[in-house]
This record gives C-alpha cells, sequence and structure tokens, in this order.
C-alpha cells in the first residue's frame, strides 16, 4: 500500500515539476499573459506550419485548441473560463452567438488584407457587413459516390440515393440539419423549411430511404467511405476532398435540386483577451499566400480571390469545390431556425433512425 | 471508566471517517441528481414546465426506451453466458492472479480505441471477413448490424461480470460442493442446487455492473451499429451537445434512473426470496 502511495506521490511532484518547469521556460522566452492567443478551431482546420510562421513573424505564442461541432464551441465560450482570442464558428452558429451577445465587433481598420475575399462572401444574411466575422472557409453538402460501385448512377438528382441498386449502400453523416436537408431537398423544398407538413412529408420521403443507408455516422464516415464500405454518401465537400486524397476513384457532386451552402468565419469571442494579437492573426490568415497554402493544406474551399488565383489550376479550376454561379444560386445557407426548431429537427432525425429495415 | 472513553472516541472517530464518504455523496451523487432533475422542468427556451415529461410518453421515446432494454438485456445475457463458466474455469486454474489479469487487462484500454479497432476488424474487406471467406463461408455484413453491436458491447463488459461472478466462486467454500457430491447429488444437481444458488449474489452484482451502463450506452451504438441502434443514452447525448436542449436530456435521464432505481428495488427483494428457497 505505501509502496502505492509512493509511487503516486512521485508521479504527482514529477508532473508538477515540468509543470513549473513549463512556465519557467515559457516566461523566459517572453511568452507570458498579454503574450498569448488562444485559438479555437475544428480538428485539423489549419496547415499546422502556418502556426509556427505566424508566431515567429509577431512573436507572440499561439495556443491552439480544437473542438467538433458549433455547439460544443458554443457551449465552452458561453461557459467562459478560458481565454480564446479567435474562434471559427460556422455561419449558424454565429448568429446565434450574436443574439447570445458572444461575439465582439471586429475592427476592419486593422485587417489590410480583408481586401482580398471575393465580395460574393462578404456581407451575408448571417452578418451583414461583416461586423463580427470573417470568412475562413466555404462548402457544400454532397454527395460522395465510387463510380465502380453505383452503376449507371450519376447523383445529380438527390433521388438517385433512393435507387434500389444501392440496398445497404450508403453511408450518411450524423447531422439533423444535413439529413432533414437532403429529405427537404429532395421534395423541392427549403432546407431551412419549418411547415410541419412539409418536415413530415420529409420525414416520410426519408423513411423510404431506410433500406438503402448502412449506417449514419460521425468523423468515420471519411474512413469507411475511402475504404470502399459502401458506395456513396452524404458528407460535406472538405470531408469529400480528402477522402479523394485517399481514394482516387471516387467523385462528388451536389445534386441540382440543391443543397447547403456553408461557411466558416473568423470571430472574436467576447473571452478575448488579447485583440491586437486577435487581429493580426485574422489578418495574417486572410493574406493571399497564406490562405492558398492553408486551403492546400485543409482541402476545403477558400473564400480569398487573391489565394484561388496562387493556387494550381486543378484545385482553382475543380467545379466539384468552386461551383458555378449557376449552381451556388441553388444552394442555400442554414438559417438560425431558433431552439425550438433545431429540437425539433432533432426528433425527427432521431425517428428517422430509428426506422428498421 | 477508561473502556468507557475509548468506546466514546472509537464512535467518534467513525463518525469523522464518515464525513469524506457523506461529503463525496452530498456532493458527486445526490447534488448532481437534484440538478438533473430540476433540469428536467425547463423547456429549450428555459421556461418552466412539464412538456418534457409529456414528451417523453410519445411514441418516439417509448420506443426508444424498449429497444434500450431490449439491447442491455441482450448483452447482460451473453456477458452472463461467457463469464459465468469463465469465472468457474478461473477458480480451477493454477494461475489465478495471472489469468484475472488477461481478462481484466482489455479494459486498460480505452473504449473508444477498442471500437475503432473493430471498426477494422469487422470491416468488409477486414480480418474477420479475410478469414471467413478463406473458409468458404464468404464475406459477411458485420459492421452496423445487431450481431456486432452486441458482440462488441459484451466484449467490452465481461470484465465487470467476470470479476463479481469469480469472487463469488472463490468465497464458496468447497466441502459443500464435496458434501453434495457425497450425498449422491450429480455433477449438474450440485451445480444448481449448490453452487449457482450461492453464487447468485456475484451473477446479481455482475448483472448490474452490465445492464445499468448497457442502457445507456452511447458512442458504440454510433461507431459500431452506425445509429442503427437507437438508446437512451444515445439521445440523451444529442439533447446535450447537439440540440442544447437540456431538459429533454435531463427528463431521460430522470426516467433511466427512476429504472435502474426500480431495478435494484426487484432484484433485492427477489434476492432474498430465492435465498430462502435454496434454505428449504
Amino acid at each position: 500500500m505505501s509502496g502505492l502511495v509512493r509511487t503516486f506521490l512521485l508521479v504527482f511532484i514529477v508532473a508538477f515539476g515540468l509543470m513549473y518547469a513549463v512556465a519557467a521556460l515559457n516566461s523566459s522566452e517572453g511568452y507570458s499573459g498579454g503574450n498569448t492567443l488562444t485559438i479555437y478551431n475544428w480538428g485539423d482546420y489549419i496547415d499546422p506550419e502556418l502556426i509556427k510562421q505566424f508566431e515567429k513573424e509577431s512573436g507572440i505564442k499561439v495556443i491552439y485548441q480544437t473542438f467538433d461541432s458549433n455547439e460544443a464551441m458554443m457551449t465552452k465560450i458561453k461557459q467562459g473560463g478560458t481565454t480564446f482570442d479567435v474562434a471559427v464558428p460556422s455561419e449558424y452558429a454565429i448568429s446565434k452567438m450574436k443574439e447570445d451577445d458572444l461575439l465582439l465587433k471586429i475592427d476592419h481598420g486593422k485587417l489590410p488584407n480583408l481586401k482580398h475575399i471575393d465580395p460574393d462572401f462578404m456581407n451575408l444574411s448571417f452578418d451583414p457587413d461583416n461586423a463580427y466575422s470573417v470568412p475562413y472557409f466555404w462548402g457544400t453538402v454532397g454527395i460522395i459516390y465510387n463510380p465502380k460501385m453505383v452503376g449507371d448512377l450519376t447523383f445529380d438528382s438527390w433521388e438517385d440515393l433512393w435507387d434500389e441498386s444501392l440496398r445497404n449502400n450508403i453511408f450518411l453523416l450524423d447531422g439533423a440539419r444535413e439529413v432533414m436537408g437532403m429529405g427537404l431537398n429532395s421534395l423541392g423544398y427549403s432546407l431551412n423549411d419549418t411547415i410541419q407538413e412539409h418536415l413530415q412529408e420529409a420525414l416520410a420521403k426519408l423513411s423510404e430511404l431506410t433500406p438503402n443507408v448502412k449506417a449514419i455516422v460521425g468523423d468515420e464516415i471519411k474512413m469507411l467511405i475511402a475504404n470502399e464500405e459502401a458506395a456513396a454518401g452524404l458528407v460535406w465537400s472538405g470531408d469529400a476532398s480528402e477522402i479523394m486524397d485517399q481514394n482516387e476513384d471516387l467523385d462528388y457532386v451536389v445534386p441540382q435540386e440543391g443543397s447547403n451552402l456553408w461557411f466558416d468565419n473568423m470571430v472574436i469571442p467576447k473571452t478575448a483577451s488579447n485583440l491586437e494579437g486577435a487581429h493580426a492573426f485574422i489578418n495574417f490568415m486572410l493574406d493571399p499566400e497564406v490562405a492558398a497554402q492553408n486551403t492546400e493544406y485543409v482541402g476545403y474551399s477558400t473564400p480569398n480571390k487573391e489565394a484561388l488565383a496562387l493556387l494550381p489550376e486543378d484545385i482553382s479550376g475543380d467545379e466539384r469545390f468552386y461551383p458555378d454561379k449557376e449552381l451556388t444560386d441553388r444552394l442555400e445557407v442554414y438559417d438560425n431556425l431558433g431552439p425550438r426548431m433545431l429540437s425539433h429537427y432533432n426528433e425527427l432525425f432521431l425517428e428517422f433512425k430509428m426506422h428498421r429495415k | 471508566m477508561e473502556k468507557a472513553g475509548l468506546v466514546v472516541m472509537e464512535a467518534r472517530a467513525r463518525n469523522f471517517y464518515l464525513v469524506p464518504y457523506l461529503l463525496w455523496i452530498v456532493l458527486f451523487v445526490v447534488a448532481p441528481i437534484l440538478l438533473i432533475v430540476y433540469y428536467s422542468f425547463f423547456n429549450v427556451e428555459g421556461e418552466f414546465t412539464l412538456s418534457n415529461y409529456e414528451k417523453f410518453f410519445t411514441p418516439v421515446y417509448l420506443r426508444m426506451t424498449l429497444s434500450s432494454f431490449w439491447y442491455a438485456f441482450l448483452i447482460t445475457f451473453f456477458s452472463l453466458l461467457v463469464a459465468y463458466p469463465t469465472a468457474y474455469l478461473l477458480t480451477r486454474t493454477k494461475h489465478k492472479g495471472l489469468w484475472l489479469l488477461l481478462i481484466i487487462l482489455p479494459s486498460w484500454i480505452n473504449l473508444l480505441l477498442k471500437a475503432y479497432a473493430f471498426i477494422g476488424l469487422f470491416g468488409t474487406y477486414g480480418f474477420v471477413n479475410a478469414v471467413l471467406e478463406l473458409t468458404g463461408i464468404g464475406t459477411k455484413q458485420l459492421l452496423f448490424t445487431d450481431f456486432s453491436f452486441v458482440f462488441v458491447s459484451v466484449y467490452i463488459f465481461i470484465p465487470f461480470m467476470v470479476l463479481p461472478i469469480f469472487n463469488a466462486l472463490e468465497k464458496m467454500n468447497p466441502t459443500l460442493v464435496y458434501a453434495a457430491r457425497d450425498l449422491g447429488a450429480s455433477a449438474w444437481t450440485t451445480f444448481r442446487r449448490v453452487i449457482f444458488p450461492l453464487t447468485l449474489d456475484g451473477v446479481k452484482a455482475g448483472c448490474m455492473a452490465v445492464f445499468i451502463p448497457a442502457l445507456s450506452l452511447f458512442m458504440i451504438t454510433r461507431l459500431i451499429a452506425g445509429n442503427r441502434v437507437i438508446t437512451l443514452g444515445t439521445a440523451i447525448e444529442q439533447h446535450f451537445l447537439v440540440t442544447q436542449d437540456w431538459g429533454m436530456g435531463a427528463t431521460i435521464a430522470v426516467f433511466l434512473i427512476i429504472a435502474m432505481a426500480l431495478l435494484m428495488l426487484l432484484t433485492g427483494n427477489r434476492k432474498r426470496g430465492l435465498i430462502d428457497i435454496a434454505k428449504k
């Protein structure tokens, strides 16, 4: 017993010693209090080299933390505790955070690089005049499929997912808005529809899809589709590009009836303590060369038109990830439907998940 | 005089030792449960209401409850089926400590890692299917089926079933078994009338340790069952993390707590009953 106690004591002493050593080292290098910047981003959503480059150029020590859903991120920022200086929420989360008074205004005077952003991505409905947010990446929701496994289907229409040849052969993303949105879009309704009959109709339509659905999964969807566990899947465009890097046979398409267009923007949450640093970081990420390098690493679509010009033709000319105006006009951005409606969407989604084959 | 003083001191010391335990119970058991009950009376907009409880009695949640109990039952049943003979064999082996360690060892590894490992093993091009292909059975869909869900859950819960049964078997006086055999009981009768009743407490403890967490499993339902199995645990997770409807999540949790309390009460009573029968 005393041996056990001694072991634990030793572990504690070593741990505290190391913590102290890290603190001492940080302060000796000038990394302390006011000179750090805490960034809160999605996992694997920035080229780590760029963080190093920013640290070198600015002398600011970056503390990088990640989240896996907008909701988890909002909860943590609401609770306070950590002084996040920059966060990267999606559009509906930005409008919710604005409502909840969780964001600080962004000083455009400190962002000379903002001029590189394509005006199409500025001044959108969720944040007029970009008072609170600056575009980081954007993308779509669509279908990734394996042409070798689907016969003649092209997935130009959502309807193709319902095809009988795909029995037990598709994966869906585990997201209420995405799956319900697909159901609504396939019927020609808006994916922000809140009319009860339309939602029920969408649920009925989705339940017909049940025999084709092999599984409804989270991030594993990338690995599973790359390993050809199923012929097709409903995914985010960025995930699709990552999957296609791993398995070149696959293709991605956004169905013609319309789908979701989403944006992840950089914001400065209320918790920020280093405003200068936050603006410097945002400005740094808007630099065309930096944005181009980041785009190549992350694989999502950049809203930075100067960066796009720097990218090789096989990325910037790829219509699957930089669709033309005709298609983007048919895409919709998620509205903040309010907690009650969102809850209802989730209940319908749960009901859909419970359908047995 | 001295003796009386000692007794008082002992009593005082005993009360003193109770403090950490009471503190623990109040802070980490009673307070959270009260908080859950409190939250369950608020809707998503923060208004006081009973609508969450109403909602629980709609077909969606009732069916979910039913399926949670069904799968928890299956998991417990198969765990017991595997664990009892294992525990019995363990008490008969030479290096009990080593074997026991080998059985407990997998529980040192993070549950998610194990789940991911099973995705690899059970995949269409995974190891298990490669073996099936070699043996001429052919590739089967293993992942995202009821089979794989129950299998992986049983795998994860087995140590919790083996340990209490093993302890009960160890505590059992072996002379009782010899006596039964001497008196002419067959091996099966000895097991049925002597060994099993005497280890029933261990079986119950094991069933509780498996059934209750199995009721609220959630990560495995997505990773292994691909959300084809929806349990109350999944719904709680969604309400807390995605919809932020803490009230509904808390309401489901309240029903789970009630169900578990009822279960414990019921099995507690039956225990006394069965021992009485054994005595007769």
